[in-house]
């Protein structure tokens, strides 16, 4: 083979984008939820966008294509509307990657949230705007930084996930096979030349992340 | 001309608030120590707090009543509230804050005129496209209030928000909240632990201590003597 394979790499950019747009959806609403209403079952719920963070990634492969898989309901009628299944595919991958990242979502959009000054939030209600308004004009915008910062942990999160990709989309070359995926392969391959850039690729990017992150969520002297 | 009429109890662990009084159209005074209850008395009248019991009406509108079963939410109250903190909006300017409030009826051109109509009736209108954390004490006041009455309230509630000001600055911004009312005629409620703030806009005063009302009475009644109260941070 001459030259290097930068498809893994170019898939796994793929994948933790979209990963993290799905995230963002999802783990902002419920760090929306989580962070202004009281209900019973909060608790509950706030362990189960927690628990992919110390689940082991095989029992969550297992439920994901359990819940997912082409005989499931929503499998079935995925495959039945686009003709293709969610397992062993990208949107497999997609999907593997985001429960990852969800839970960094919520937790760090939670405490964004809730550290914003609970008064400008009455101050929005009492000038008449409705929860909604109150939320997406004065809550949301003041917790940007937080926002972006969980972002980018999503996205660091995602673009390095093994195990429930593995599981849910399997490593198909071209298709599912991911850098994390690739560089196992390469090293049970004994091709370790073939996984030292994909290593420095993921290394430089995430420690960047990991970087940024820490300058958006420093203390700022007020 | 509409009364606001306040009859309401709250009980927490540590506190219990039993108050009714009446606020005619111009400024009742709440006064009174801190932890005398007059901050969480406005806060069941904005809506923020739900008390136990009572009835919070004006005139005829009931906008809250446990008999009945009646909640006015907060947004549709229409109450201008002027925290002790002010509450602008950091990341909005002057003119946006001001705008916020002006109901979204008003075209939003017409929001943005109106705000920048008001803020220049403040003498703030150099401010317009500032954000607060720019302001001296006194131009968050101004802007504060100019928020406060672009929305055309139907009660407006100011909390202790003169306390931080030097004098003159305080002299001049009650006299602008003077004027406002005195052309609006909206019941306001001023809560103040200090005199001069008390006398110089309050046209009757309702003497709260311990969650109760303990006097209510003409700010020129000649039999009244306001407590002497040393300041504190929060009532």
């Amino acid at each position: 083979m001459n030259g290097v394979d930068l498809r893994p790499l170019l898939l796994s950019f793929e994948v933790a984008t979209l990963a993290t747009i799905l995230a963002a959806v999802i783990g902002i609403t419920g760090a929306a939820i989580l962070a202004n209403f009281r209900f019973p079952g909060r608790d509950i719920l706030d362990v189960l966008f927690t628990a992919p963070m110390v689940m082991p990634p095989t029992v969550l492969g297992y439920y994901v294509l359990v819940a997912l898989g082409r005989n499931s309901v929503i499998g079935h009628a995925f495959e039945a509307l686009t003709g293709s299944s969610i397992v062993f595919t990208l949107t497999g991958a997609v999907i593997a990657a985001t429960i990852g990242a969800v839970p960094l979502v919520v937790k760090n959009v939670r405490a964004a949230l809730e550290e914003t000054d609970a008064t400008l939030i009455l101050a929005a209600r009492t000038l008449g705007a409705t929860r909604l308004r109150a939320f997406f004009s004065v809550q949301l915008p003041l917790a940007t930084r937080g926002i972006v910062a969980a972002l980018m942990l999503a996205f660091a999160r995602a673009i390095g996930d093994f195990g429930v990709t593995l599981m849910v989309a399997g490593d198909i070359p071209g298709k599912t096979r991911t850098a994390s995926l690739a560089i196992y392969s390469a090293i049970q391959g004994q091709r370790e030349g073939e996984a030292t850039t994909m290593v420095v690729v993921l290394t430089f990017l995430v420690l960047s992340l990991l970087y940024a992150v820490g300058k958006l969520t420093a203390r700022r002297p007020r | 001309m509409r009364t606001l009429k306040v009859r309401l109890a709250l009980a927490t662990t540590s506190f219990a608030l039993d108050v009714a009084f009446e606020v005619p159209p111009g400024v009742t005074v709440l006064f009174g120590p801190s932890g005398a209850g007059k901050s969480r008395t406005l806060g069941c009248i904005a809506g923020i707090v739900r008390p136990d019991r009572g009835l919070i009406a004006l005139g005829d509108d009931v906008w809250f009543d446990d008999a009945n079963k009646r909640e006015l939410p907060i947004h549709q109250r229409r109450v201008a509230y002027v925290f002790q903190s002010l509450a602008l909006f950091p990341h909005l300017t002057a003119a946006d804050n001001v705008a916020y409030g002006v109901a979204r009826s008003v075209l939003a051109a017409d929001r943005r005129a109106r705000a920048h109509d008001m803020l220049k009736r403040m003498r703030v209108g150099h401010l317009a496209d500032r954000k607060p954390a720019t302001f001296s004490g006194g131009e968050a006041q101004r802007v504060a209030l100019a928020r406060a009455f672009a929305m055309q309230p139907r009660v407006l509630l100011l909390d202790e928000p003169f306390s931080a000001l030097d004098a003159d600055v305080k002299r001049e911004l009650l006299a602008e909240v003077g004027e406002w009312l005195a052309r609006e005629a909206v019941p306001a409620i001023l809560v103040t632990h200090l005199e001069e703030e008390a006398a110089a806009l309050g046209d009757r005063v309702v003497l709260m201590d311990s969650g109760k009302v303990t006097r209510e009475a003409a700010m020129d009644d000649p039999t009244l003597s306001l407590p002497k109260i040393r300041a504190s941070s929060k009532g």
